[in-house]
């Protein structure tokens, strides 16, 4: 009875992996696909890859999600790990870790258009700057997030330590608490910059004629004309992201660890 | 209380303030600066009459909110509550089970099953809808594999409806969905499904008497976290609803960038965060019930 039953959540597990990891299996086969057409197997190739490359719409595109990612990543590690400490202890409170958490859990239209009101009324123009500002409202939090359950492992005593030796405040949170939880610092940067690059619907509302990201790029080749060197294109970020996140999450638990939440600790 | 002993407790409290100022303060600043204050000139905008080319003129009306009451627009946010409760239900449905196989696997296995399950997750989610785009096109994949075991012999409609929509709403979300579950079933532990296996309850009695109801936050707050950012999608509709299927998140998404009427989308946008809360004090009643469940209150 119990074999019978292990065995259908085994089967239901194995469906599920099916269903999640298709889709991102039939993209990366087709990007190699030679056919003009999308869903004819025209044979091995990597062409699509090679217009990508002069594609020069494209290339700005990534060269904008670069330095905004870049500047969202940087802002949103430190708001974000010191607002992790502080959460972790000073303020014990169910009700204000909700309360901060609500930019990741309201709609990204939401946000996004509040955002973009926000902007008109103060006479911004919009651009890059803006981009980086809406993300940082969003990932500031997701690194706060990963980063508290790396505190969770911390042993508080070696500050302790730090402080009977004579460390002030400062020296020792730069010599002894931030080397210990660097490992979810960097894993906090990390998804910053990942979900940064890959964020459209934000990006799309707050961006100006020359602003335009990566992602608003992919969703007017997707929107207007599907070609196949958005599969390229699609394959190479899945497969970029997929290894980044991999690194983070291997960076948020400390060797020897068990399971306990895997990046996500809302 | 001594004079020596109330300095320093007065200096300690100095200190944590003092540390408090300068790790929350930051922080929570650009909360209130870019998020609290954003959605509060959002609420602002909603109540003033629509500028020429977006913004917004400041003579204050209802008027937006009773437009919003048309037939076409409650029409719309009916229809967008409905594809996020069948998504939220369908999502359910997949991830118990599967929560479930991980929390029992041996704990060599959860942490790559978990993972696993996050990563689709934490990737593009406008190339993981146009993934499907291209399995669900009437000559794509899936069509094409039915047609070779000879089960269908037209193409079978599946991209550019509401069918489409809510396929790709569970699966954008489902990890979101597993995680919460997980999380609950793991701190539940064993013992209670085996103490009701001591006292003969069936497994189908354990998991619908003792697991199900134990597990109930983890179960609401993975439907939140499936049914919020569904109901106000608009990237899944559009790809995959074809214009033909239409969202609320789309409404917003036309009134704020080609019908510049930025009130109305405002309006809109009131709607969807209205709901939010309201699931948000749904997860907030079930969580206290929960909590007397296990402190041997009477629910």
């Amino acid at each position: 009875m119990a074999a019978r039953r292990s065995r259908y959540l085994r089967v239901h597990m194995g469906l599920l992996f099916a269903f999640l990891y298709l889709p991102i299996a039939v993209l990366i086969v087709l990007s190699f696909n030679d056919s003009e057409l999308a869903t004819v197997w025209g044979g091995f190739s990597t062409r699509w890859y090679r217009e990508l490359v002069g594609n020069e719409e494209l290339i700005a595109a990534i060269r904008n999600s670069l330095i905004v990612a870049g500047f969202v990543t940087a802002i949103s590690t430190v708001l974000g790990t010191l607002l992790a400490i502080g959460l972790q202890r000073t303020v014990r409170s169910r009700v204000l870790d909700s309360v901060l958490f609500l930019p990741a859990v309201i709609p990204d239209i939401v946000l996004a258009i509040g955002l973009l009101s926000f902007f008109n009324l103060l006479r911004f123009t919009l651009g890059l700057h803006t981009i980086v500002i809406a993300h940082v409202v969003f990932d500031m939090i997701f690194v706060a997030a990963i980063v508290r359950t790396r505190l969770g492992y911390f042993d508080r005593r070696i500050e302790e330590a730090a402080a009977d030796l004579g460390a002030n405040p400062v020296k020792t949170f730069l010599l002894v608490t931030l080397p210990a939880i660097l490992p979810g610092v960097i894993a906090g940067a990390l998804v910053a910059f990942t979900l940064s690059i890959d964020e459209f619907v934000i990006a799309f509302f707050n961006s100006g004629p020359t602003s335009v990201t990566f992602p608003i790029r992919v969703y007017a080749m997707i929107r207007f004309g599907v070609t196949p060197v958005i599969n390229a294109v699609a394959a190479i970020v899945m497969t970029l992201s997929l290894l980044t996140i991999l690194i983070a999450l291997r960076l948020t638990r400390p060797k020897g660890e068990g399971a306990t939440s895997v990046g996500v600790t809302a | 209380m001594s004079v020596a002993a109330a300095r320093t407790r007065r200096a300690r409290g100095r200190r944590v303030w003092g540390q408090r100022f300068v790790l929350l303060g930051p922080g929570m600043t650009y909360w209130l600066v870019f998020f609290l204050v954003p959605v509060g000139v959002l609420i602002a905008y909603s109540f003033f009459r629509r500028g020429p080319y977006g913004g917004v003129i400041y003579e204050p009306t209802l008027k937006n909110y009773a437009r919003a009451l048309d037939p076409l627009y409650i029409g719309v946010l009916w229809t967008s509550v409905r594809i996020a409760t069948v998504a939220t239900a369908v999502a359910l449905l997949l991830a118990y089970p599967a929560a479930l196989f991980i929390a029992r696997a041996t704990s060599r296995w959860r942490v790559p099953l978990l993972v696993l399950v996050i990563l689709p997750f934490w990737t593009s989610f406008l190339i993981r809808t146009y993934a499907w785009m291209l399995l669900l096109n009437p000559a794509g994949l899936i069509n094409k594999l039915l047609q070779a075991v000879g089960l269908i012999d037209e193409p079978l409609p599946l991209l550019y409806n509401e069918f489409a929509v809510t396929l790709g709403l569970v699966y954008a979300y489902l990890p979101l969905m597993v995680l919460p579950i997980y999380a609950s079933l793991e701190r539940l532990g064993p013992q209670a499904g085996e103490a009701s296996a001591d006292l003969y309850a069936s497994p189908a009695q354990t998991l619908r008497k003792v697991t199900i109801p134990l597990t109930l936050p983890g179960i609401v707050a993975g439907c939140i976290f499936v049914f919020v950012p569904s109901l106000g999608n608009f990237i899944v509709p559009d790809l995959l609803g074809g214009g033909r299927t239409v969202m609320i998140g789309n409404v917003i998404q036309q009134q704020f960038l080609q019908a510049r009427d930025w009130p109305f989308g405002a309006v809109l946008a009131m709607s969807v965060i209205v709901l939010m809360f309201v699931v948000l004090a749904v997860q907030a009643q079930v969580l206290r019930r929960t909590q007397e469940v296990e402190d041997g209150r009477p629910a």
